[in-house]
């Protein structure tokens, strides 16, 4: 009984390969725990104290360039919240120019005018080719070249230019303005209904309709009217230079450019290599097929080209949103607080808990990392071939 | 390249100190005998207290303690190889045991002794935080400085000091991090900040190097207690005593006036103290496990306290320092070493 037990598990292939991967899982198990073990006794027997107790102590040191207040009298804990949404930001917006940009230059570079077809194609071969980190320093270096905070170049009046950032009037939204953003929200809402009732008549009858002008009227003059019918409820506060700097108003660092600039202008290199491809390999036939159908060569593109190239495109976007989001952690070369540079660099520094902190920052990025991954997957699925075919 | 190249650095070194078996029972006396040169984490490069010379040779204060430790373990001062840190990774490479000693600027602090598993061994400067501004902008003091741009350098006390200075006084300001003081220097004269703000040491010995020194001024505030001084590993008691006796062999070479010129001559001193030190009287080197002639070795091939600082920071330098605090107990200062005996 007993051997034909041990021989069973031996010689049968599917509990063989089962008693194999338990044993490397087993193993793995045991060297994660040695390591933990030896980490704690080595940091024990130099005298280094650890655990997470630092994130309640106050961090004492400040931040500029934050979403949420923070004073230097706040935890490390607030302190990891301040860089987490400044690498969330610069991550957002980051990806959100990079398409733009990757778009435009991936459908340009298939244009048949030759002189932005090499444009493009010097850009996207320069851009690509040079580290990521040397184009930010780049980008910063030229803008703290800007003019000094005594001479900022005006525009419009209301906002400056300077090699300290750029100050835009703030906005102050009083009582009632709440009425207009929400009017903003129910247009959009009832554009997008609007806009699949109309589809389904175009389907029904044939007769096209002009939705996207019918809805961008919607949506703009709405909130508009809403505005001066609860009698204009905005101001602006402007900034005014004062002494060292300018008070009051909205300002965009140099450092923040410096990471956006560099960040998307680089990473729009590879999507717009990613969009030509996907824009050819869609069938010559499809084209052809399109234009014997006699239909105007922007629905051909938007309608025919876009949707089946999307197939292609979105996987590979994917990991350049990916590339993009960890290489944000470069902003520590330009000063830019991300949560590598504030609370990986500094709270490291001032409390040295490395391996704790390092620790909380690689499964922060594998979290927005595989968030992103997760969120594109589901849209992957969504623009690939329904059904069968 | 450097920065990311260093916070890497000691993220490796972290995780290289959780791996590797705790086999270093070796004292670092031992090590570093058997190596034949002492490895000193030093500034990446701050003139007059560590930076490499037109030639490559490393020059400094700073240095020159190194130097001595070298001249006290080898008897030979240029045994010694410098390993460039930046103020994020200097206690990291230290407590990972790829340098023996670090002699950087480092402030002295309870956190740093105590939590970073440390030995500060003494104080070669007392150092205090200080700002500098452009003269065009006016100021004469650094309460007038409320809503100023500040470049500060990551990774400091400074950090701390200056939130606590500025909230203290009910001032704002706009912080703008930088990695090092070469990235600082070029911030502050860009105009990306009003204030560069450091030990006051670095401040001098940064202005030392801009187009037009003159054209800036250090505000007579200080705002800080920075007593920078040589660390050790902590739990390595004989090692820690190399290093704080050859920094005091210095200081009381200064006090005894023997100089790397006359220390021949002094050796037929009357002075039972300059005898004991050194070396005519036998025993004092063996106490500390090296040779009798070990502080010999320091006064005649590095100087004592005084030679090292005018000859890299002092009036006739270009970093222009005052002794100031960092005088003699006797002279006015607080530089003050044990009795050697």
């Amino acid at each position: 009984m007993q051997t034909n037990f041990f021989r069973k598990i031996i010689f049968d292939e599917k509990s063989r390969s089962l008693l194999i991967q338990t044993l490397v899982i087993g193993l793995f198990a045991l060297f994660i725990y040695l390591i933990t073990q030896q980490t704690a006794y080595n940091l024990e027997k130099r005298g280094i104290s650890s655990g997470f107790d630092f994130l309640h102590i106050s961090a004492g040191y400040d931040i500029s360039i934050r979403l949420i207040p923070f004073t230097s009298e706040d935890t490390h804990l607030r302190a990891y919240f301040v860089g987490l949404l400044n690498t969330l930001m610069i991550a957002v917006c980051g990806c959100f120019l990079a398409t733009i940009i990757g778009f435009l230059v991936g459908i340009i570079r298939l244009s048949s005018n030759w002189l932005f077809r090499n444009i493009a194609y010097v850009y996207v071969e320069f851009t690509r080719n040079v580290p990521v980190l040397v184009q930010i320093i780049l980008y910063y270096s030229i803008l703290l070249n800007l003019p000094k905070i005594k001479q900022a170049i005006v525009i419009f009046d209301n906002f400056y230019l300077t090699n300290r950032g750029f100050f835009s009037p703030s906005p102050i939204f009083k009582d009632g303005f709440s009425i207009v953003a929400w009017s903003l929200v129910i247009a959009i809402i009832f554009a997008f209904f609007l806009k699949r009732f109309l589809k389904k008549k175009q389907e029904e009858s044939g007769k096209q309709y002009p939705t996207f002008m019918i809805n961008s009227a919607i949506i703009i003059f709405t909130p508009i009217i809403f505005y001066y019918i609860m009698g204009m409820p905005l101001e602006f506060d402007s900034p005014v230079l004062k002494g060292f700097n300018f008070k009051g108003g909205m300002v965009i660092r140099p450092e923040f450019l410096g990471m956006l600039f560099g960040l998307s202008i680089y990473t729009a290199a590879f999507i717009s290599e990613t969009v030509r491809s996907g824009i050819i390999s869609v069938s010559k036939g499809q084209r052809e097929a399109s234009q014997a159908l006699g239909l105007k060569s922007n629905f051909i593109m938007r309608l025919i080209i876009i949707p089946q190239a999307l197939r292609v495109i979105i996987p590979p976007l994917t990991s350049q949103y990916l590339n993009l989001t960890k290489n944000s952690s470069l902003g520590i070369a330009i000063g830019y607080a991300d949560l590598v540079h504030g609370f990986g660099g500094i709270s490291l520094n001032q409390t040295g808990r490395a391996i704790e902190i390092m620790m909380m920052v690689m499964l922060t990025y594998l979290t927005i990392s595989l968030t992103i991954s997760f969120f594109m997957n589901l849209y992957n699925k969504s623009v690939q071939f329904k059904g069968n075919a | 390249m450097t920065k990311i190249k260093s916070l890497f650095i000691s993220l490796v070194l972290t995780l290289g100190v959780s791996i590797a078996i705790a086999g270093s029972h070796g004292s670092t006396h031992d090590l570093v005998k058997e190596r034949g040169k002492l490895m000193c984490g030093s500034n990446t490069g701050l003139a007059g207290f560590g930076a490499p010379n037109d030639a490559g040779v490393w020059e400094g204060i700073d240095v020159d303690v190194c130097r001595a430790v070298a001249a006290a373990v080898f008897g030979d001062a240029s045994k010694v190889e410098y390993v460039p840190t930046t103020s994020k990774v200097r206690f990291t490479v230290l407590q990972s045991g790829e340098i023996d000693m670090l002699s950087r600027n480092t402030t002295w602090t309870l956190s740093r002794d105590v939590d970073l598993g440390l030995e500060f061994v003494g104080v070669n400067y007392y150092d205090g935080q200080g700002f500098m501004v452009n003269k065009s902008l006016g100021v004469s003091s650094a309460m007038e400085l409320d809503g100023a741009s500040v470049c500060i350098q990551v990774g400091t006390t400074t950090e701390m000091n200056l939130a606590d200075f500025f909230k203290a006084n009910g001032m704002s300001y706009e912080s703008v991090p930088v990695e090092t003081n070469s990235e600082a220097d070029a911030a502050y004269t860009a105009g990306r900040c009003d204030v560069y703000t450091t030990d006051a040491s670095g401040l001098y010995a940064s202005r030392a190097g801009y187009p037009d020194p003159s054209a800036h001024v250090v505000l007579p505030e200080i705002v800080s207690k920075e007593p920078l001084g040589p660390a050790v590993r902590h739990g390595d008691s004989e090692w820690a005593d190399i290093v704080r006796w050859s920094l005091n062999a210095m200081i009381i070479g200064e006090e005894l006036g023997i100089t790397s010129a006359n220390v021949d001559e002094m050796k037929s001193s009357k002075n039972p103290e300059v005898l004991r030190l050194l070396g005519v009287d036998a025993g004092y080197g063996a106490m500390l496990g090296l040779s009798d002639d070990w502080a010999y070795n320091i006064l005649s091939q590095v100087g004592n306290y005084s030679e090292s600082f005018e000859k890299h920071i002092g009036p006739n330098t270009p970093i222009n320092i005052q002794r100031g605090l960092n005088a003699l107990y006797k002279d006015g200062g607080i530089l003050y070493a044990p009795p050697f005996r």
